[in-house]
């Protein structure tokens, strides 16, 4: 099949490839970039494992084709961390409030509470629970998740975070 | 190091061991997306293999062309039933007993069953493949109605042992019959029925469903023909197994395959068995001699890899009218699907299904279950439950609030009437199980404490009396239920897979400078075992737990063991981890009894080091009794630290709750949302409560979707129609309710450490409380019992047939 020439900036590099116009966007990154943070859980765009932020807004990238992308700022889960390693405040809440159990969902959940907190910096725990609603975990029931969320949003906008009472 | 300036307390907590939240060792890979799942191994000149599969529920295979795949660039061979017959392979034998089509011979039996397998240069072209492998189908009369299974004239499902009057547990009474299993002492109960005050008998349905891991199961397959080794990649919640029975089905010496189960995204059961995929893509391997990936889709997984209960439990109880119980009856029709390859301990065709008799205290018990064959998928998985325990628990749950409407009795005070009292553990059932240790009045009593139960009943009262004056359209419902697990598998006596006793084990070697490594024979799929298993550690031999690593998962270096399931890990690797401590510590007392020139006898342990009798300034610390064992050594002992121990349990372990929700169900849209739920788990020594909590949300919330609307449907063709995530239901944050967890501790008598298990509580308990929840809700209507699952369509229902939609 006649490939398409891509040009698109991947976690702060440009990238420059050559694609099939059918091959989704989570498949390039995962195969030819060989970015295997964002999964695969699902082929309907219900579970939000593949979840990456696009030119400022959450997409889920196995409902894309990586040709749609072309010209696009993607950020992943491998361009969280800072430059020196560190983690970025949200990688270290979901450790620190236990948001994870398996793993699988977590680079999915994580990018999109990033643009959440880009989009609101100081939600409630309904507008988080709305927020992540295309993100799907089947071990932590999300509460966790939820507080990780608000726990971020504390430290990002530098107030304590106080755990609301079970 | 601060070994004199710190107090034992000091230096305890300082070593994260058993009882603290200790952060999560494996997070910091996951948050960063460096978790290395299956699909995310590539290797040079990977292949990759895709699926044709049936659209019919039953159906005569014709004929299979497969030329125009062969010629889609990039397939590089396609496989057929004919192919795998050649290896002898076409079927494989089941964890159950029975036998099974790797790939269609001569019928498919089920929709999305695995026609043939195409092998590609690149995903992409071997889903081309898919498309146009050419089969001829000749459809067959379809039954998915197990209830219809054994009639008369009923589609002969199974032609290849159709005439076998025998199967593998026993006489099969009609064609489509798997098996009878029953238990208990049914002429003492019958008995106890006839002599009854009061009896209630209700059909109680929980329904075909399915894990649903967000990770599907899949594999990679890598045969290298010069040593005549396979090398085998995937999602397996048992990895030895998979070694044992892949070796008896390939023939390939054991010792010739390596199974490695890297991280595991999920798994709650979907990942215990062996499928087509997997058999396929090893004899691809083979024949390409190039590695093989498999990597099943979502409406693969959801159709064709181990659904879950299917259970029709027809429940009796016999009850004294002040409300004593005196007998119960279950009569069960399970679904096998077209083959059975339920995931149970092999002599226990419908797993621990007897702990039916639940948390009371029932003079006598019989149950009797009947498995059948149905054009629907194999499986019969513990979806987050030991083997049909939750099955059981809803069973009897629903059948104690339907008793006790009858008696007119509140469901919580008959429960508190006949839960087994403290002074009777350790308890036998009357279906034989010894209950290890409980203490249920007082989590009972916590439960309707902390919840304000009395002050809920006043509130139902008035907010139904104002329902029937037409003040409001909901309805308030409050769910009670009181569970007791049988978890651990298991004692030796009792339980086998393929004849391999369900042993578990722990290797732990501690290295010079006071680290060390611990394998086991189980496989974490996000129960955290890599942090928790070194805090056992930490506590047994006073090391950081920090400094310890936990790996599970490749058969080269771990002990064998039976893997992660039925919330076996804690109860019986748990065990063996501290049972190898304890020989790694007495071999550290010989060693520091030498060092100090005192007998072993006159040294204690404090924390983390032997200190002599009366002299704690005199002392040896783990760290450098470690560094001794490699140097120092008591003439004539060996050097060293390290031990290994195969754990065989004396007995399960029982773990129990009490969990109370509160519901309001709108009768007009049929809606129910939850208000409340509290649960209260009893999981005996509890390691590291902030994965305790995480393990109850998630158990939790997978009760809810059950509860509330996971089904896997099949219509009367055989078509299943909730196969994708568009029908399935998994719940989102926005439905999840908040959870409240509490606990009780009752450790387990005779576990060394005295802990229960708890990840698959929440499922058990939380399943019956909902579904109580609701029917609780609609009872002072009429109602005696309403099936899961509790979504809004099948509660509006139930809210029309009662005439509330005038």
């Amino acid at each position: 099949m006649a490939k398409s020439q891509l040009s698109l900036t991947v976690n702060g590099k440009t990238v420059e490839a050559l694609v099939e116009p059918r091959t989704l966007l989570i498949h390039f990154l995962r195969e030819q970039l060989m970015l295997t943070g964002p999964h695969i859980g699902c082929e309907t765009s219900h579970c939000g494992a593949c979840t990456v932020d696009l030119d400022g807004k959450s997409v889920k990238s196995c409902t894309m084709f990586a040709v749609q992308a072309n010209g696009a700022d993607i950020r992943t889960i491998e361009g969280m961390a800072g430059a020196d390693g560190g983690l970025h405040v949200l990688q270290d809440a979901f450790r620190e409030m236990h948001g994870l159990q398996c793993g699988f969902c977590t680079p999915g959940m994580i990018m999109r509470a990033f643009r959440l907190l880009q989009e609101n910096p100081n939600p409630t725990e309904d507008e988080i629970r709305m927020g992540i609603s295309g993100n799907l975990c089947r071990c932590t029931g999300y509460q966790n998740i939820i507080k990780a969320i608000q726990y971020a949003a504390a430290k990002m906008s530098g107030v304590p975070f106080r755990e609301a009472a079970e | 190091m601060n070994d004199q300036t710190q107090s034992s307390a000091q230096r305890a907590e300082a070593l994260q061991g058993m009882g603290c939240r200790r952060k999560r060792v494996e997070d910091i890979r996951f948050v960063q997306g460096k978790g290395n799942y299956v699909d995310d191994i590539k290797m040079p000149g990977m292949l990759y293999g895709d699926i044709v599969r049936s659209p019919h529920g039953h159906a005569r295979v014709k004929k299979i062309d497969t030329a125009k795949a062969a010629a889609v660039p990039g397939v590089v061979a396609v496989i057929t039933a004919e192919t795998l017959k050649t290896v002898n392979l076409a079927w494989m034998p089941t964890l159950a007993g029975d036998v099974q089509m790797v790939l269609a011979d001569g019928k498919v039996l089920y929709q999305n069953q695995e026609v043939a397998f195409v092998i590609a240069e690149s995903r992409e072209a071997a889903a081309d493949g898919v498309e146009l492998v050419e089969v001829e189908y000749e459809a067959l009369p379809v039954n998915t109605d197990p209830l219809k299974a054994m009639s008369e004239g009923a589609p002969v499902i199974r032609e290849d042992i159709k005439d076998k009057k025998e199967g593998a547990h026993g006489p099969r009474k009609h064609y489509n019959h798997v098996f009878s299993w029953a238990a208990g002492d049914k002429a003492k109960t019958d008995a106890a029925f006839a002599k009854a005050d009061v009896t209630i008998k209700e059909l109680i349905v929980y329904p075909r469903c399915h894990p649903c891991p967000l990770e599907t199961c899949q594999c990679v397959a890598s045969f290298d023909k010069i040593k005549g080794e396979l090398t085998l990649w995937g999602t397996f919640q048992a990895p030895h197994v998979i070694r044992t029975v892949g070796s008896l089905i390939s023939k390939i010496p054991e010792h010739k395959i390596h199974v490695i189960a890297p991280d595991i995204g999920g798994g709650f059961g979907n990942k215990v068995g062996a499928y087509s995929g997997y058999i396929c893509a090893i004899v691809a391997s083979i024949v390409t001699g190039r590695p093989v990936k498999w990597v099943e889709d979502r409406i693969e997984n959801l159709s064709t890899t181990a659904f879950a209960r299917d259970f029709h439990m027809e429940t009796e109880i016999a009850c004294t009218k002040d409300g004593k119980v005196l007998g119960l009856r279950c009569y069960t029709i399970a679904d096998h699907g077209a083959f059975d390859a339920c995931a149970n301990a092999t002599k226990w065709p419908a797993g621990l299904f007897s702990i039916v008799s639940g948390s009371y205290d029932f003079p006598t018990a019989y149950c009797l279950v009947d498995g059948v064959y149905t054009n629907k998928a194999p499986g019969g998985v513990a979806y987050r439950c030991s083997f049909r325990v939750t099955e059981a628990a809803y069973a009897i749950e629903r059948a104690m609030d339907i008793m006790a409407q009858k008696l007119g009795m509140d469901p919580a005070e008959f429960r508190m009437k006949n839960l087994i009292r403290r002074e009777q553990f350790p308890y036998t059932s009357a279906f034989g199980w010894q209950y290890d240790s409980g203490d249920y009045h007082t989590a009972l009593n916590k439960a309707m404490e902390t919840v304000g139960y009395r002050k809920l009943r006043e509130e139902q009262k008035a907010r139904q009396e104002a329902f029937k004056r037409g003040e409001t359209r909901e309805l308030m419902g409050i769910g009670v239920a009181f569970f007791t697990e049988i978890v651990g598998a298991g004692p030796s006596r009792n339980c086998d897979i393929l004849g391999i006793a369900m042993f578990d084990s722990a290797e732990i070697r501690i290295h010079p400078t006071g680290t060390g490594i611990c394998r086991l024979g189980t496989k974490s799929q996000g129960q955290g075992h890599e942090t928790t298993y070194a805090q056992i550690i930490a506590t047994e031999l006073g090391l950081p737990a920090d400094n310890i690593t936990v790996e599970e998962g490749n058969t080269d270096t771990a002990p064998y063991g039976l893997g992660t399931y039925g919330s076996r890990s804690t109860p019986v690797s748990g065990a063996a981890t501290a049972m190898a401590c304890r020989k790694i510590k007495a071999k550290a007392q010989m060693i520091a009894a030498y060092m100090l020139e005192v007998h072993d006898d006159d040294l204690e342990w404090d924390v983390d080091r032997f200190r002599v009798k009366g002299n704690p300034e005199r002392f040896k610390t783990m760290t450098e009794l470690a560094w001794a064992a490699y140097h120092e050594v008591p003439p004539g002992m060996e050097p060293g630290l390290e031990a290994v121990n195969y754990y065989d349990p004396p007995n399960f372990t029982f773990p129990f709750g009490a969990y109370v929700c509160v519901v309001d169900v709108d009768v007009d849209t049929g809606e129910t949302k939850v208000r409340r739920f509290y649960a209260l788990d009893d999981c005996g020594t509890r390691i590291n409560p902030m994965i305790i909590e995480g393990q109850i949300h998630g158990g939790l919330t997978e009760a809810f979707g059950i509860a509330m609307g996971q089904e896997i449907h099949y219509d009367e063709d055989g078509n299943v129609t909730t196969a994708s995530l568009m029908d399935y239901f998994l719940p989102t944050a926005v439905e999840t309710p908040k959870w409240e967890t509490d606990w009780t501790t009752t450790p387990s008598p005779h576990h060394p450490i005295g802990a229960k298990g708890i990840g698959e509580s929440p499922n058990v308990g939380g399943v019956p409380c909902f579904s109580n929840a609701v029917n609780d809700a609609f009872k002072f209507l009429g109602t005696t019992h309403i099936q899961m699952p509790h979504d809004a369509w099948r509660t509006w229902t139930a809210a029309k047939r009662l005439g509330l939609h005038a």
